[in-house]
């Protein structure tokens, strides 16, 4: 940048003094030609480190003083004052400091610039705009640039600018620039342009389509996964028991009521490591579900097995005192459970797709509970014996199994899952008494579609129900969809009583 | 040569039974409303308005359950919708009741108030029955009816059994309180129907309506006790016992069980349907959290509590909890579901015959202890 367009000192007491018009109207002439000098004057500005005596505008930093045209140092003059800007000014001189990034040294700075201007196009920033252009090098910012010149001409009273500008942005495929595009088609007169944007107007909602299309099978997963977590342990407990667990629900909220307990641990005494509470939370939620699923297995369960009708009675007794208790100890209003710093924000895939991490490590850990549980039914003592029991539970006995003991371990298993999944749905919505109401109608349905005795229906139907719902919410509203997937089921069950994946042979009719 | 007996044909009632039925008709016909209307407030025999609505409440409770009684105690059959059909049943009466009010409404308009609210400017058109009270008398049977008849027949046909259908049941139940919920739907959304003013032209709350919808109540559950018992003990009733125990030996002798499980079912839920209609202009609003999984569930206690398969017990269930619901939840609030809880709980695990099975298990006990003595 030549020295020969630098700040002159009459443009900066045009700036700050007189009318507030008068002195914005100066702004713009001097960021049409801009310079290094020009940043740190107007960043000044905005400290309030600008000080005016008689005609001399002086920068104080740090008691000393300097000029703002040149930079050179220069003494403080006696009785200077500070000069005020109101809000508009203000707000100007943050977005001249905002497009006068475009100039930065800085190939970051100048892209975030260039990036906003293409979101929020100012007409003012015109005459800077087209200088950035001209001295930009790297060719991924000069298109963002050109993008932002031509959303700024969409509005240009020439017609042959609209026109190209219309074109122009056809290329950025952003809902910003869609909503621009059905903004000014509104105001437009002339046909050519008006065709021009309509053209430039399908494109990007081809574009987008696709974004909309990925992000509803995506939010869709995240649901199906969610279930899956649900499902499973309930999978387990009715799969093996017959135990129709109505307080699985509420088992879920006793996971996310203890993640809540130790992340108030970590914040209270252990701040430094608040970002990993998840590792102890994890566990605990585990071992405090299971806990509760044990003793409740001990204590009723036992003297309901081969009754399932009972079952489904007591366990909605159960689910009522712990909803009561948790409203007791905790209060009825939803307690607030932070995500750890590494799990906000997301992945920018597409314009208009971003995945949040945190329902993104749910999918992941969804599938890491799955390939755990399968593997100890598959491969440990433990799965063995709850296999045994599950076929034959007479036989087992006789083979010394002890059936008792092992009813006491899957359904504490399948407690404890429970719990895990209420950590994990704590992370991505409310903790409060009612948590496991939400999920259990939909999570039976899972099971009901996906048969007993195999954990592969259970995640088919959850995964299968999870994207079906979300595909025809994006359709037909959530209430309907629900309906319609309810509808589905039943229509389903007239063809496959047992569920996607029965148990052969003579114990299914039983 | 032996000797088969045939079942003898039973009774409807013992004699004794018939002075109960008739002795508890007359309270609740005459003496209800002599206690209530005549007595001065003071006397110590009046019967205060209190608890004429607690009792009105209680008894369309008492038709659900033994509603469930039959489809439940007596088929085996768990339905956890019958507050679907209770909650049906009062809003087709609740949509009478919305017509009735006429111009009277906050914004003076023809359509109800809330249609108002929501711009629209013609009645849609599943209200068009709710003009006439005979077609709401209709509406209120076939609305559920129906519904059970087509969920029913597919749910049944496919043989879908025990714990199976109850979740199914369930997630119907709880698909109508989200679709109740809307708006769009035209059943008022969240606030439901209220402020009802008048029935068949006639003020609504004045105590000589309160007690004649008490009186209409009380001969409607003692109506529907003796059909109940009439079915139970025909042939028909038998072969619900029948499959209740054994469906598949029910099959091999030659029953297809899908008619009998059908009707029942049906019948089960006309008698909700109608319990709800007589329950809304009772209360005086009906709202979709009437729907909502955990009512159905609750009139499942009602008639385990007070013992399955014996249509007296469900009722005394009904009045039991109730009973025991209104009283805590005026005394202690908080407690009241640790209560329900654990009747849930104790009543499944140690009182399976419920109150009546236990109060008849004790005088055959007696008995038999005389029988030893003399």
């Amino acid at each position: 940048m030549s020295v020969a367009q630098a700040l002159t000192p009459q443009q900066v007491r045009d700036i700050v003094t007189g009318e507030t018009d008068a002195r914005i109207e100066s702004l713009q002439k001097v960021l049409a030609q801009a310079d290094a000098q020009t940043t740190v004057f107007l960043q000044a500005l905005v400290d309030d480190a600008v000080v005016i005596a008689a005609e001399q505008v002086v920068i104080v930093r740090d008691g000393k003083g300097f000029d703002p045209a040149t930079g050179k140092d220069m003494p403080v003059p006696a009785g200077a004052e500070g000069v005020v800007s109101n809000n508009r000014m203000r707000g100007e001189i943050d977005s001249a400091l905002a497009a006068l990034q475009l100039l930065s040294t800085d190939e970051a700075i100048r892209m975030k610039a260039a990036q906003a201007l293409v979101s929020e196009p100012d007409p003012s920033k015109k005459p800077l705009l087209e200088k950035a252009i001209a001295a930009e090098k790297n060719s991924a910012i000069s298109q963002l640039l050109l993008l932002a010149q031509a959303a700024i001409n969409i509005t240009s009273t020439d017609v042959k600018e609209r026109l190209a500008a219309a074109k122009a942005l056809g290329n950025s495929k952003t809902p910003n620039t869609q909503l621009l595009l059905n903004q000014q088609m509104m105001q437009e007169t002339d046909p050519a342009v008006r065709a021009q944007m309509g053209a430039s107007l399908a494109e990007i909602k081809s574009a987008l389509a696709w974004g909309e299309r990925l992000g509803a099978l995506f939010t869709g997963l995240s649901l199906g996964s969610i279930l899956l977590l649900v499902a499973l342990g309930l999978a387990i407990t009715y799969g093996l028991m017959g135990v129709i667990n109505m307080a699985h629900g509420e088992l879920m909220m006793v996971g996310a009521y203890a993640t809540y307990v130790v992340q108030v641990f970590f914040r209270q005494h252990m701040g430094s490591a608040f970002d990993y509470y998840l590792v102890a939370a994890l566990p605990m939620a585990f071992l405090s579900a299971a806990l509760v699923g044990a003793l409740l297995e001990r204590t009723v369960l036992r003297h309901l097995y081969g009754r399932p009708l009972e079952t489904l009675l007591a366990t909605w007794g159960i689910s009522l005192i712990l909803m009561q208790t948790v409203r007791t100890v905790f209060g009825a209003q939803n307690v607030a459970v932070e995500n750890p710093s590494w799990m906000s924000g997301g992945i920018q895939v597409l314009v208009n797709l971003s995945l949040p991490w945190n329902r993104l490590l749910i999918v992941i850990f969804a599938f890491l509970v799955l390939g755990g549980v399968a593997l100890l039914i598959s491969q440990t003592r433990l799965g063995l014996f709850v296999r045994g029991v599950t076929q034959n539970r007479a036989m087992a006995s006789c083979m010394g199994v002890n059936t008792a003991r092992i009813d006491t371990y899957a359904f504490a298993l399948g407690s404890g899952i429970a719990g895990l999944a209420g950590c994990a749905l704590s992370q991505i919505g409310n903790v409060g008494p009612d948590l496991g109401q939400g999920y259990i109608v939909d999570a039976f349905m899972v099971v009901v579609l996906g048969g007993v005795g195999q954990l592969a229906g259970t995640v088919y139907a959850a995964l299968g129900l999870g994207v079906l719902n979300k595909l025809l919410e994006g359709w037909t509203g959530a209430v309907l969809a629900k309906i319609a997937v309810l509808v589905f089921i039943i229509i389903f069950i007239q063809k496959r009583p047992q569920g996607l994946f029965a148990m052969k042979g003579r114990s299914a009719e039983a | 040569m032996t000797n088969i007996t045939l079942p003898q044909p039973v009774r409807l009632l013992s004699p004794l039974g018939w002075t109960v039925f008739i002795g508890l008709l007359l309270c609740v016909s005459l003496l209800a409303p002599a206690l209530n209307l005549w007595l001065p407030v003071s006397h110590p025999l009046h019967m205060s308005d209190f608890a004429v609505s607690l009792v009105g409440k209680i008894m369309c409770f008492a038709i659900c359950a033994l509603a469930m009684d039959l489809i439940w105690g007596y088929t085996g059959i768990l339905s956890l919708g019958h507050g679907l059909f209770f909650a049906l049943g009062g809003y087709a009466m609740g949509m009478y009741l919305m017509r009735q009010i006429g111009t009277d409404g906050n914004y003076t308009s023809e359509l109800p108030d809330f249609m108002v609210f929501l711009d629209w400017k013609t009645l849609p058109w599943h209200w068009y029955f709710s003009d006439s009270f005979v077609a709401t008398l209709l509406l209120v049977v076939f609305a559920p009816g129906l519904l059970a008849l087509v969920f029913g027949y597919f749910a049944f046909r496919s043989r879908i059994k025990g714990v199976y259908f109850s979740i199914i049941t369930q997630a119907m139940t709880f698909a109508f309180m989200l679709l109740f919920f809307r708006n769009e739907t035209g059943f008022g959304g969240n606030n439901g129907f209220t402020d009802f003013k008048r029935i068949l032209g006639t003020p609504i709350a004045t105590p000589n309506m309160r007690m004649l919808l008490f009186v209409l109540t009380g001969t409607c559950l003692l109506g529907c006790y003796l059909a109940a018992r009439w079915l139970v003990q025909s042939k028909y009733g038998r072969v619900l016992q029948a499959i209740r125990d054994a469906e598949s030996r029910v099959m091999f002798s030659g029953y297809s069980p899908l008619p009998y499980k059908l009707s029942i079912w049906v019948i089960s839920a006309v008698m909700c349907g109608i319990a709800g209609a007589l329950y809304v202009p009772q209360v005086g609003i009906i709202n979709p959290s009437e729907m909502s999984p955990a009512n159905s569930i609750e009139i499942a206690i009602w008639a385990a509590v007070g013992g399955r398969a014996t249509l007296i017990g469900p009722i005394v269930g009904a009045f039991m909890v109730n009973g025991a619901k209104s009283w805590l939840t005026m005394v202690a609030p908080e407690y009241w579901l640790y209560v329900l809880g654990a009747l849930f709980i104790a009543v499944t695990l140690y009182m399976p015959q419920g109150v009546v099975g236990l109060l008849g298990s004790l005088k055959q006990r007696l008995q038999a202890g005389k029988g030893e003595s003399s």
